[in-house]
C-alpha cells in the first residue's frame, strides 16, 4: 500500500500555510520530512492520516492494506499519548478490543509487539513510572500492535533527550531492518532525518511547499552516529534550510 | 591598562586570593514547600484542642452555658440518644434520604455533564440553564416540591437530588473539558469507536475532576438533609436538630450537629479512599 499527496494546500481562513504540496510515500521506505518551524509539516501528516483534511488537494491510498492490518495509518505522536490510567499491556490492549481482539489471543500479540521492543518486564507498570524513552517505547509497540501499513510519525523523538534518542533511532533501525515499514517521519532535527530517512522531503517556510527532496542511498544499518557521509548531508540539508529557518524565526517574532 | 599581568579579571588565579574561608558562608536554602505532606494526627489534634477548650470554658464560666453547651454534656446527650435507641431511628431514615437523593442527582449530574462537554448544541442550550438554576437556594424550593412529589419521601429525594445535580453537573463537564484532546486524537488515528473514545478515554480523564466536584455536592447533600426534613418529616437527625432548635436545647441540637459533621468527615474521608483507588496513576 502506497500513500500519494496530490496537490494539497491549505489554509486557515486568509492564512495560508500550505501550497501545492504533490508527494508519493513509497512502500516499504521511510520519507522524512523537514522544515523550519510554522512550515506544517505535523499538519500535512495529520492530513496524510485523516484526522485532518485540507482546504483543497487529497491524500490517496493506492492498493489495499496488507492482510491482518489492523489500523492501516497508524500515529506515534510526540507526547506518547499514552493513558496514564492504563499499565503498559493495558495501553497496548486498548487498541486491539475495539477490533474484537480480546483474551489469549490479544496476550500473543502483546507479548509479542512488547517484546519487540524489550518491554517484556514492563507489561504491569503504570506510565508515570517509565522514562521518557521507555513511553515513547510503548507506543511504538502499540503502532506495531495494529500491524500497520504505513507509520506516521510526528517528531517522535522530540520529546526525548539526546542519549535516550540515539537509542531509539537505533530501535527503530532495527525494527526496520526485521520487517522494512513504511513511514512518514516529521521531525525539525536533520541528524534523525539523515539516520532514518530513504529520503528527506524539504519544506519551506509557511506557505509550506517541498523545496527539495534528497534521497540517501545508504542502507539504514549502515548509518552510524558521526559519519561523515550523513554530515555532509546533513550540512547540505541545513544550507537548504538555514535562510528559511532564520526567516520564519523572525517571522514569529514579528507577528 | 599598561600590561595584562594585573590579574584583576573575574578569574582570581594568585594564590594570595585564595584567603582562608573567612568569606565562605553556606548558600542560603530557598527552595522546598509548596508540598503538602500527608500529616494524619494533626486533624484529630486540631479537633482535640478545641473542644477541649470549648470543655475548659464552660467549666471554668468563662464561656456561659447560653452561649455554648459544656461537650461533656453534649456527649452525655449522644450517649442518651444511643442507649434509647432513638439514634439509629434518625439515622437510618436520614441515610436513606442522603443516599437515594445523592445517587440520583451525582448519576443525573455526571450523565449530564458529560452530554455537556461532549455536545456543542446540548452545551449551548444547558449551560446557562444550569448557570440559571445554581444559585437558586433549593430550600426555598421545599413547597413547591411537597407540591410536585408529595410529603413523603419522594420530595426528600427530589429536594437532595435536584441539590446535587446543578454542582456535579459544572464539575463534570468542567473535567470532560480539561481531558487531553491528545489522548482523544490517539484514540481516534487507531479507529476506536465514538464510545469506546467516551469510556476508555473521556470517562478515566475526568475522573479526578468529577471526583473532587463529588466532594462539594455530596457536602450540600448534607446541608440539603436538615432543609428536606422541615417539612412531614417525624425522624431524621434534621427533624432532630430543628426540634432542638426551636426548644433552644443546645445539648441536643450540638448532638445533632455532631453528627451531620460527623457524616461530612466519613464521605469525604470515603472520596479519599476511592480517589486513592481510582487515581493511582496521577502523579
Amino acid at each position: 500500500m502506497q500513500i500519494k499527496l496530490d496537490s494539497i494546500s491549505h489554509s486557515y481562513g486568509d492564512f495560508e500555510v500550505m501550497r501545492d504540496i504533490t508527494l508519493e510515500i513509497p512502500n516499504g521506505k521511510i520519507v522524512c520530512i523537514v522544515g523550519p518551524s510554522g512550515c506544517g509539516k505535523s499538519t500535512l501528516l495529520r492530513f496524510i492520516g485523516g484526522l485532518e483534511q485540507p482546504s483543497q488537494g487529497q491524500v490517496l491510498q493506492v492498493g489495499e492494506p496488507p492482510e491482518g492490518c489492523l489500523n492501516p495509518l497508524t500515529y506515534i505522536f510526540q507526547d506518547f499519548a499514552l493513558l496514564p490510567w492504563r499499565t503498559v499491556d493495558g495501553n497496548v490492549s486498548l487498541v486491539l478490543e475495539d477490533h474484537g481482539i480480546k483474551g489469549k489471543a490479544a496476550k500473543a500479540i502483546i507479548d509479542d509487539v512488547l517484546a519487540r521492543t524489550n518491554l517484556t518486564d514492563f507489561a504491569k507498570a503504570l506510565p508515570k513510572q517509565l522514562s521518557g524513552g521507555m513511553k515513547q517505547r510503548v507506543a511504538i509497540a502499540r503502532a506495531m500492535a495494529v500491524n500497520p501499513a504505513v507509520l506516521l510519525m510526528d517528531e517522535p523523538l522530540s520529546a526525548l533527550d539526546s542519549q535516550t534518542r540515539e537509542l531509539l533511532m537505533d530501535d527503530l533501525v532495527g525494527l526496520w531492518e526485521r520487517t522494512p515499514f513504511t513511514a512518514v517521519y516529521v521531525t525539525h532535527n536533520l541528524h534523525e532525518a539523515v539516520r532514518l530517512g530513504h529520503s528527506i522531503v524539504v519544506l519551506s517556510r509557511r506557505p509550506g511547499q517541498i523545496r527539495d527532496i534528497v534521497e540517501i542511498d545508504k542502507p539504514l544499518s549502515d548509518r552510524q552516529f558521526g559519519d561523515a557521509d550523513l554530515d555532509l548531508h546533513q550540512k547540505h540539508l541545513w544550507n537548504l534550510m538555514r535562510e528559511e529557518a532564520r526567516a520564519a524565526d523572525a517571522e514569529l517574532i514579528n507577528a | 591598562m599598561p600590561d595584562g599581568n594585573d590579574a584583576s579579571g573575574p578569574w582570581p588565579d594568585k594564590p594570595q586570593d585564595k584567603k582562608p574561608d573567612a568569606q565562605a558562608k553556606p548558600v542560603r536554602m530557598r527552595g522546598g514547600g509548596f508540598a503538602p505532606m500527608p500529616r494524619r494526627w494533626v486533624g484529630f489534634a486540631v479537633f482535640a484542642v478545641l473542644i477541649g477548650l470549648a470543655e475548659w470554658g464552660t467549666r471554668a464560666g468563662w464561656i456561659s452555658p447560653l452561649t455554648l453547651p459544656k461537650p461533656s454534656d453534649v456527649l452525655a446527650t449522644f450517649g442518651e440518644l444511643y442507649d434509647s435507641g432513638l439514634l439509629f431511628k434518625h439515622l437510618a431514615p436520614s441515610l436513606s434520604r442522603l443516599a437515594v437523593g445523592a445517587v440520583l442527582g451525582v448519576s443525573a449530574g455526571i450523565g449530564i455533564g458529560i452530554l455537556i462537554g461532549l455536545f456543542s448544541y446540548i452545551r449551548a442550550g444547558l449551560v446557562p440553564l444550569v448557570a440559571a438554576i445554581f444559585p437558586i437556594p433549593k430550600i426555598a424550593l421545599l413547597p413547591l416540591f411537597v407540591i410536585w412529589f408529595g410529603i413523603d419521601e419522594a420530595s426528600k429525594y427530589a429536594l437532595i437530588a435536584f441539590g446535587t445535580f446543578t454542582p456535579t453537573v459544572v464539575a463534570t463537564y468542567g473535567a470532560v473539558d480539561n481531558v487531553d484532546r491528545t489522548l482523544i486524537r490517539m484514540g481516534q488515528s487507531f479507529d476506536l469507536s465514538w464510545f469506546s473514545i467516551v469510556r476508555k478515554i473521556v470517562l478515566p480523564g475526568a475522573m479526578p475532576g468529577i471526583l473532587s466536584g463529588l466532594r462539594v455536592s455530596l457536602a450540600i447533600a448534607i446541608i440539603l438533609l436538615v432543609a428536606a426534613e422541615m417539612l412531614g418529616a417525624e425522624y431524621g437527625i434534621g427533624a432532630y436538630i430543628l426540634q432542638a432548635g426551636s426548644l433552644y436545647d443546645l445539648e441536643r441540637l450540638f448532638a445533632g450537629v455532631v453528627i451531620l459533621s460527623l457524616l461530612g468527615v466519613i464521605v469525604s474521608t470515603a472520596i479519599s479512599a476511592i480517589e486513592r483507588h481510582l487515581l493511582g496513576w496521577r502523579t
